[in-house]
């Protein structure tokens, strides 16, 4: 065997502390080494053409690079030496840039296990085998798993395109926290409005199929061929029949039943519609508070029903959908800010979130969009918003910035103004964070024209001053001086968190997700919609705190991803992959329990009973070679062999 | 349950109430308070204000007397001097510090120096409130009280470890436990102007007079305190505090100790209620009055049961 090694420099990212072609020198004297240099940037043109033309002068038949992680440029360099007539997979990364130059100053040091690592690349690569990908069909359907704005984006894209589009919602109506929200920053119009006519397409576009009040129960299966198990949660009204005429909602006596929609501002009925404007717009029972389910007498819904759409005795019901890929839009929830206790832990009633503020400016809320105080019901004169209550706050763990609070908050002293022409708006701020188009415009705005006090400072004590307002008390950092404001109203622009519930979605999703629970992309810059998990894509808030614009076009974005997947009639799998030598299996099964993607299977092979390795399924993971007894199961180009082989070589280093 | 007990200079002199009271409440409780012997200041803020070493040898001194006792915690009624005490244990984990504290002492501090604690945390670690509503005689039903902490029993958290430094809860567990009714006062740990009493009067005027205004418009009959300080603030200068914000108070300050002790019928000589400069005799009367009317609403019910029968 002929292999060629090239120690790259990465400019001075690897060339800075390893002497790169003292690394180049040392990988001569490896066994079976033709050819050794190193190259400024291997990665660009005239690095790869010299790989290139390297492999035709020395008559190479594998190579290493010797560069950086082979998360990145991996995929360049097996096309580089197949351009050069190569198979693919005779090719190796030794990583010396994460590995080694980025986090060792010490040159002699640095260079010694530069070639160290090499050499193990070097013995590795002398016992690989040239493979041959297997191509595959693609079911070309989705699953949308959040029917926010950015989900329904995704969906309505993707359904524009052709594609079919199974779409799951967990609450009982799409639209998400923006269709809470009274009106959008830095426009001031309406979100109903904006966002209305999309839900709509949602519910009326032939290729979308919407489960609400469903979550996902169960993934399985690879990039093109999933299986998804949905599970559609009572809702105790069959929505087949359904009108949501509203006759069950004016009916129904148990009037005291909290309403999440409305940020549990006022109350609700227990059979309910979330808002004018829901899709799908069918009643749901909340089985907690339904006098029939838990007391087992009532029935006035039933009754009324014009359609006898009320089944009281409805089960859940879990649904399986087969696609072939996954964009999750999960969005967010806001922090339990009632761990602030000198904003009084969420004892005082006029101290409340931004988005029950958004309920109370909204004329479908609980006040008809009339700004009325919780504890009176009385128009408030002083308002006071407070930023950054679970952001930026590393003392309860949540060091992040929310994105998008300056601007609504912005936006709120606005339409405070607006609803009370006679108040007046105080904002305590940290730093005005305002860098999207018009964003900063619509700040000055709301100070210049609308009269709104910006206080650079945090607030360190909200109390009841005994007769009915509130002591706001912080500091002003530019005039440094204690401020005290009266208040009538404390609105909190509370953080935001990853959705309830997200590590165990994106464990389902075999994702990862950050020490938050935000879901991570393949590369923070380059690859902001995929995740490490082929097929699987992120848009919105789930991947990390954006505001709508932003939301919506990464919508856009994993449709595009999307499309571009179901362009292509057939799928290559990746061949290092797992295989059974049938002379050494001796059925003992424990491959079958133990692989996490049902990628092996019994068969009979000669009258006996073998594994057999499902090629389009396997993953290469390896978990089933280390657990066969008889080491009858190996993973091409991670053999027990090869593994020696690299240890061995490191041994004698 | 034994505890090395650290009174603290206040206790021999202005805090004298919460001296008595404390050793009434404990005596009642069963909770053995064996004073330091030969215990010396904690050295206060004007020692720490000027060298954290001189005021950690000034602590580790007691910490060290405490150790010879063979006492596994000390502790002490004055979040001051618990500050002091726990701060310097936890300097003292540093080898290069307990060197140079070392250094200033007659001999080297013991190894493992004890924990330290408050009494009301060492009164709640061994006591439940059962067994304080079983001590309660006179309960104080009928009594509207805010617990107020000061600004140091709870803070630095990490250190005092005294629950949220924001909104500890332990005071009113004990005086809810001999029936009082403890409101939801906000500004149980706001600072009361501390020793600025003396070089800036004016501000712990009007620190102290917030704490009196907000507690007294939530029509409470006394505030109930922790720290010797505090009290001062609150009791001898209600006049000054009063003037600073122009409001008229007539506010008992009590030790919560001292509340705990009426409820389980002591004398009110006893605990040092004739030291309070605001008086707390109409509390005192009030008080008499409820459990009088109270007897004698049973007295009529018994009797009118033993009618019927």
């Amino acid at each position: 065997m002929r292999i060629g090694v090239f120690i790259c420099h990465c400019g001075s990212n690897i060339g800075g502390t390893v002497d790169c072609a003292r690394v180049a020198e040392l990988a001569r004297a490896f066994p079976d080494v033709a050819y050794a240099t190193d190259l400024m940037y291997s990665c660009a043109e005239p690095g790869q053409a010299a790989i290139e033309a390297a492999i035709h002068e020395h008559k190479l038949d594998g190579v290493v690079v010797a560069s950086c992680t082979p998360r990145m440029h991996e995929p360049t360099f097996r096309r580089t030496v197949e351009r050069a007539g190569l198979n693919r997979y005779m090719f190796e990364m030794a990583n010396i840039r994460e590995h080694v130059s980025w986090i060792g100053k010490d040159k002699e040091a640095n260079t010694n296990k530069a070639a160290e690592l090499v050499q193990i690349a070097v013995e590795k690569l002398r016992r690989d085998k040239p493979l041959t990908a297997k191509s595959f069909d693609i079911n070309k359907r989705v699953l949308i798993i959040g029917g926010g704005v950015a989900g329904i984006q995704a969906a309505l894209d993707c359904a524009d395109g052709g594609v079919p589009v199974v779409l799951v919602e967990r609450e009982a109506t799409i639209g998400g926290k923006m269709a809470k929200l009274d009106k959008t920053f830095p426009t001031v119009d309406c979100s109903a409005c904006i966002l209305g006519p999309k839900m709509v397409d949602v519910a009326q576009h032939p290729n979308i199929t919407l489960y609400a009040y469903s979550e996902v129960e169960d993934i399985s299966g690879y990039v093109g061929n999933f299986t998804v198990k949905i599970r559609k949660r009572p809702t105790y009204v069959d929505w087949s029949k359904c009108t949501g005429c509203g006759a069950c909602t004016e009916k129904c006596p148990s009037k005291k039943t909290p309403d999440a929609f409305n940020e549990f501002t006022g109350p609700t009925t227990a059979i309910n519609i979330a808002f004018p404007q829901a899709i799908p717009k069918k009643a749901v029972i909340n089985a907690e508070h339904c006098r029939q389910l838990v007391k087992g007498k009532c029935g006035v819904c039933a009754k009324v029903c014009p359609t006898g759409a009320i089944n009281y005795e409805m089960q859940e019901e879990i649904i399986t959908e087969e696609v072939g890929c996954i964009v999750a839009a999960t969005g967010y929830d806001l922090m339990d800010w009632t761990v602030y206790e000198e904003y009084g832990g969420g004892r005082y009633p006029d101290v409340i979130t931004s988005l029950q503020y958004e309920r109370l400016l909204s004329a479908s809320g609980p006040t008809e969009g009339h700004i009325l105080r919780p504890s009176d019901g009385k128009e408030p004169r002083n308002v006071v918003f407070i930023q950054c209550v679970g952001s930026r706050d590393r003392s309860i763990g949540r060091p992040y910035c929310s994105g998008f609070c300056c601007m609504y908050t912005a936006k709120q002293a606005v339409l405070t103004k607006d609803h009370i022409p006679d108040s007046q708006s105080y904002v305590f701020y940290m730093d005005v964070r305002a860098p999207g188009k018009m964003y900063d415009e619509f700040t000055r705005r709301a100070i210049e024209e609308y009269g709104t006090e910006y206080i650079r400072g945090r607030v360190s004590k909200i109390y009841p001053d005994g007769n009915g307002r509130l002591v706001v008390r912080g500091v002003d950092t530019l005039m440094g001086e204690q401020v005290e404001i009266l208040a009538d109203l404390v609105v909190l622009a509370v953080g935001v968190e990853a959705s309830k519930g997200s590590p165990q979605l994106a464990e389902k999703l075999r994702i990862s997700y950050d020490s938050y629970g935000f879901f991570m992309e393949s590369h923070v810059k380059l690859k902001p919609v995929e995740t490490n998990t082929a097929g699987v894509f992120l848009a919105g808030v789930c991947q990390g705190v954006k505001d709508i614009p932003a939301s919506v076009s990464q919508g856009s974005a994993a449709a595009a991803k999307v499309l571009a997947l179901f362009a292509r009639d057939k799928l290559e799998n990746d061949p290092q992959i797992a295989a059974v030598d049938v002379k050494r299996c001796v059925a003992c099964g424990k491959c079958i329990r133990c692989c996490p993607f049902g990628a092996i299977k019994e068969v009979e092979f000669r009258g006996e009973v073998k594994a057999q390795v499902i090629e389009t399924v396997c993953q290469g993971c390896g978990v089933c070679t280390s657990t066969c007894p008889q080491g009858a199961i190996q993973l091409a180009h991670a053999t027990d062999n090869q593994i020696l082989a690299e240890v061995n070589a490191l041994c004698q280093c | 349950m034994n505890f090395a007990y650290y009174p603290g200079c206040s206790a021999a002199g202005s805090s004298a109430d919460y001296e008595m009271s404390t050793r009434a409440v404990c005596r009642a409780l069963k909770i053995g308070l064996q004073e330091i012997p030969d215990w010396n200041c904690c050295g206060s803020t004007p020692a720490h204000a000027v060298d954290t070493e001189l005021s950690a040898a000034l602590c580790v001194r007691n910490l060290d007397l405490a150790a010879r006792m063979d006492a596994a915690t000390v502790v002490t009624p004055c979040p001051s001097c618990l500050s002091n005490l726990k701060h310097a244990g936890k300097r003292m984990e540093n080898p290069a510090f307990r060197a140079r504290v070392n250094e200033l002492l007659d001999n080297p501090a013991a190894e493992k120096l004890p924990e330290t604690t408050s009494v009301m945390q060492a009164i709640a670690s061994c006591r439940t409130a059962a067994d304080i509503a079983a001590n309660v005689c006179k309960p104080l039903k009928g009594l509207k009280i805010a617990a107020y902490y000061g600004c140091l029993m709870s803070r630095p958290a990490g250190l005092m470890q005294f629950g949220d430094p924001e909104n500890p809860t332990l005071m009113e567990s004990l005086l809810s436990a001999c029936g009082a009714e403890m409101v939801d006062f906000p500004l149980k740990t706001e600072c009361c102007g501390a020793s600025f009493g003396i070089p800036e009067r004016p501000m712990t005027a009007v620190n102290s007079g917030r704490i009196l205004e907000v507690a007294a418009n939530m029509g409470v009959d006394a505030v109930a305190v922790a720290c010797p300080l505090c009290q001062m603030n609150l009791d001898l200068r209600q006049k000054q505090a009063a003037k600073a914000v122009n409001v008229f108070f007539n506010m008992p300050v009590l030790y919560y100790t001292q509340l705990m002790g009426l409820a389980f019928g002591f004398d009110p000589r006893e605990l040092g209620l004739h030291k309070l400069c605001v008086s707390a005799d109409p509390l005192l009367q009030k008080l008499d009055a409820l459990r009088r009317e109270e007897a004698l609403a049973e007295a009529k019910a018994k009797a009118a049961e033993g009618g019927n029968a």
